[in-house]
């Protein structure tokens, strides 16, 4: 049987032990091997200077191409503000049960709403948004329960409401698979 | 929840009907898109969608006459206008029209999921109203008038006709002939259906009773008024007032009930405040209320404002057809309510009730086939089950043949076939009774 490997593909710069410790944990939630590779995207196509954002749906099918590796599932992690066209922005994005995600850590900072820095909590959310996009490869909708991790968030505030875990039924959606 | 809500996008922007479309599959809803209003109209032909999202602005037919047309199409979808700034007094005119909301492009997250949540809420709480309002239709049924004879299909096709009006309609038939179901089948029939039926039998009340239970009254009003009271026709407001055995009502309340009749509007006893009250009137009798005018019993201007629609419910015994139905009806609505199997009833007794008077209409019918299902045997109705006391009028029978053959029949079923408890009965011995069984074929039903 063939192994299912998720590829997390690393954007822009980002610490070694910041993509490590990510990795660690998606491994950890969807018990398949995780392999981080580095991509140097040239992100100007995607860039729009009148919302001075880049396109998330573009990079979405983008990124496919990039790694060297095999892989099941495979996310792109960004440091730039991403956007959809219809939405002023977006923290990740996935294609429902495909293979394809995105997502970026600028929203994450705290510095962006005037906070001080808290690089654990950055990873914290990191980590949260990139299973929960990840999930949505893996084919898990929205899920109404508070601590899910595959629960909606418009707000940074949201992500740090909820877990870094599955609730129980998208836990058992994902192992069924 | 989400997973029922349906969800169609109309935008010519592919790259805006994708995103949406991917948004809100992440959430669970069921979604479709349409690139203009033309193909989306085309697709509301043939399916409902809970939610539709259509831009303002397409080439073409634009959103805001795709909605004028969805609701020409009597569609209940929720629409909400997707707008660019320039168009927000475009979206405040779809908003006049009857759309649900708009929203500004591009949208933040956070707008949407409200947006569509607040949807959602009102899809359910509409689908809740449908079903309560299905509840209480099927609680007043116009099935529960159950017939199949000319008379009763002429009082069903009477129901259906004066249900949509506001006119007043005296109900007259015999006692026990299902008066008060007519007022509920129109009442439950009518755009008043969602407001309440108030009865109220006049007959049951002295005068100042009476006078208290359909005006109300004030604390003090007389000797034990120690609250204020709303009368019936302030609790009919928006429904319907059922007054029934009206022909017993003094000539003091004739006069009273006329005022309020032209006036929609009356004092509480004791008060001095007006109160109007929106109700429609049907009244029943079982008396002939125009003889009661030419007696001068009866006011004569109450009696044309009352009688604009007269429905009369013929007696049991010109309906004759109607009497299996019933019996039918009334083993099911008594078996169930008792927790029983249903049972049948033996064609000799059912013969003996077609034949029967009925004095008291569906009514003691009613009581009949209750009384048979608590004492029979639990299996079928038979003939000694049956109160019939009266002697039955047969003029079918001609021949004394025949009467004896009957007579021996009703006998035999009484005493269960047992030959010789029924010869006893019949004063012969078992050897002409079995001849006579014989003689008439006569067979006991299984």
């Amino acid at each position: 049987m063939e192994e299912k490997r998720i590829i997390l593909l690393s954007c822009g710069s980002f610490e070694r032990e910041f993509l490590k410790r990510i990795s660690g944990e998606v491994e950890a939630s969807f018990r398949h091997p995780v392999v981080t590779e580095e991509c140097h995207l040239d992100l100007s196509p995607f860039y729009n200077p009148a919302r001075r954002q880049y396109d998330g749906d573009r990079l979405l099918h983008q990124i496919p191409g990039c790694p060297k590796t095999e892989y099941t599932k495979i996310i792109g992690l960004f440091r730039v503000d991403l956007y959809i066209p219809i939405l002023t922005y977006i923290f990740g994005q996935a294609i429902l049960g495909q293979k394809t995600a995105v997502a970026s850590v600028y929203r994450l900072r705290n510095e962006l709403y005037g906070l001080k820095p808290d690089e654990e909590l950055l990873l914290s959310r990191t980590v949260k948004e990139v299973v929960h996009e990840l999930g949505h490869t893996f084919g898990l909708i929205h899920c109404h329960s508070m601590t899910c991790v595959m629960r909606s968030s418009t707000y940074v505030e949201e992500i740090d409401l909820k877990d870094t875990l599955f609730c129980p039924r998208c836990r058992a959606l994902l192992d069924n698979q | 929840m989400a997973e029922k809500i349906s969800i169609l996008i109309v935008d010519d922007e592919e790259s805006v009907r994708d995103s949406l479309l991917n948004w809100f599959i992440e959430d669970g809803y069921s979604v479709e898109c349409a690139e203009n209003a033309k193909a989306a109209l085309h697709l509301l032909e043939d399916r409902e969608f809970d939610i539709i999202l259509a831009d303002i602005k397409m080439p073409g037919m634009d959103g805001m006459e795709m909605h004028r047309r969805i609701r020409a199409l009597n569609r209940d979808s929720i629409v909400i206008i997707m707008t660019a700034f320039a168009s927000v007094d475009t979206a405040v005119q779809a908003l006049k029209d009857g759309a649900f909301d708009y929203i500004t492009k591009p949208f933040d997250p956070d707008d949407l999921s409200h947006l569509i949540r607040n949807a959602a809420a009102q899809i359910s709480l509409k689908s809740e109203n449908e079903t309560l309002k299905k509840r209480v239709t099927s609680l007043e049924n116009i099935d529960d008038l159950i017939g199949k004879s000319e008379a009763i299909r002429q009082v069903l096709k009477q129901i259906e006709n004066v249900a949509q009006s506001n006119s007043s309609v005296i109900i007259t038939g015999e006692s026990g002939t299902g008066k008060e179901l007519v007022a509920r089948a129109i009442h439950a029939n009518s755009p008043r259906r969602y407001f309440p039926m108030i009865s109220v039998h006049c007959g049951a009340l002295t005068e100042s009773l009476l006078e208290s239970e359909l005006f109300g009254h004030e604390k003090g009003a007389f000797t034990g008024a120690t609250f204020n009271r709303k009368g019936r026709f302030e609790m009919a407001d928006g429904g319907t007032i059922f007054l029934d055995e009206i022909a017993t009502i003094s000539p003091k309340m004739q006069i009273e009930l006329l005022r309020v009749l032209e006036t929609k509007s009356f004092v509480r006893v004791g008060g001095n405040k007006e109160i109007t009250s929106d109700f429609r009137v049907i009244c029943a009798t079982n008396r002939d209320l125009s003889s009661m005018v030419k007696n001068g019993t009866f006011r004569e201007d109450l009696f044309y404002r009352l009688n604009v629609v007269n429905i009369n419910i013929p007696p049991l015994r010109e309906r004759v057809d109607d009497i299996p139905l019933l019996v039918n009806h009334f083993i099911g609505k008594y078996c169930t309510s008792m927790s029983r199997d249903l049972i049948t009833i033996e064609p000799a007794a059912l013969r003996h009730l077609e034949r029967f008077e009925f004095p008291g209409n569906v009514r003691e019918l009613e009581n009949m086939i209750e009384r048979a299902i608590v004492i029979g045997n639990g299996r079928e109705i038979r003939l000694k089950d049956l109160p019939l006391g009266r002697e039955v009028a047969d003029t079918t029978l001609e021949s004394l043949d025949e009467v004896e053959k009957r007579h021996i029949e009703q006998i035999l079923a009484k005493y269960d076939w047992n030959v010789s408890r029924s010869a006893r009965a019949l004063n012969v011995d078992r050897v002409t009774l079995y001849n006579k069984i014989r003689k008439y074929g006569l067979k006991q039903q299984k």
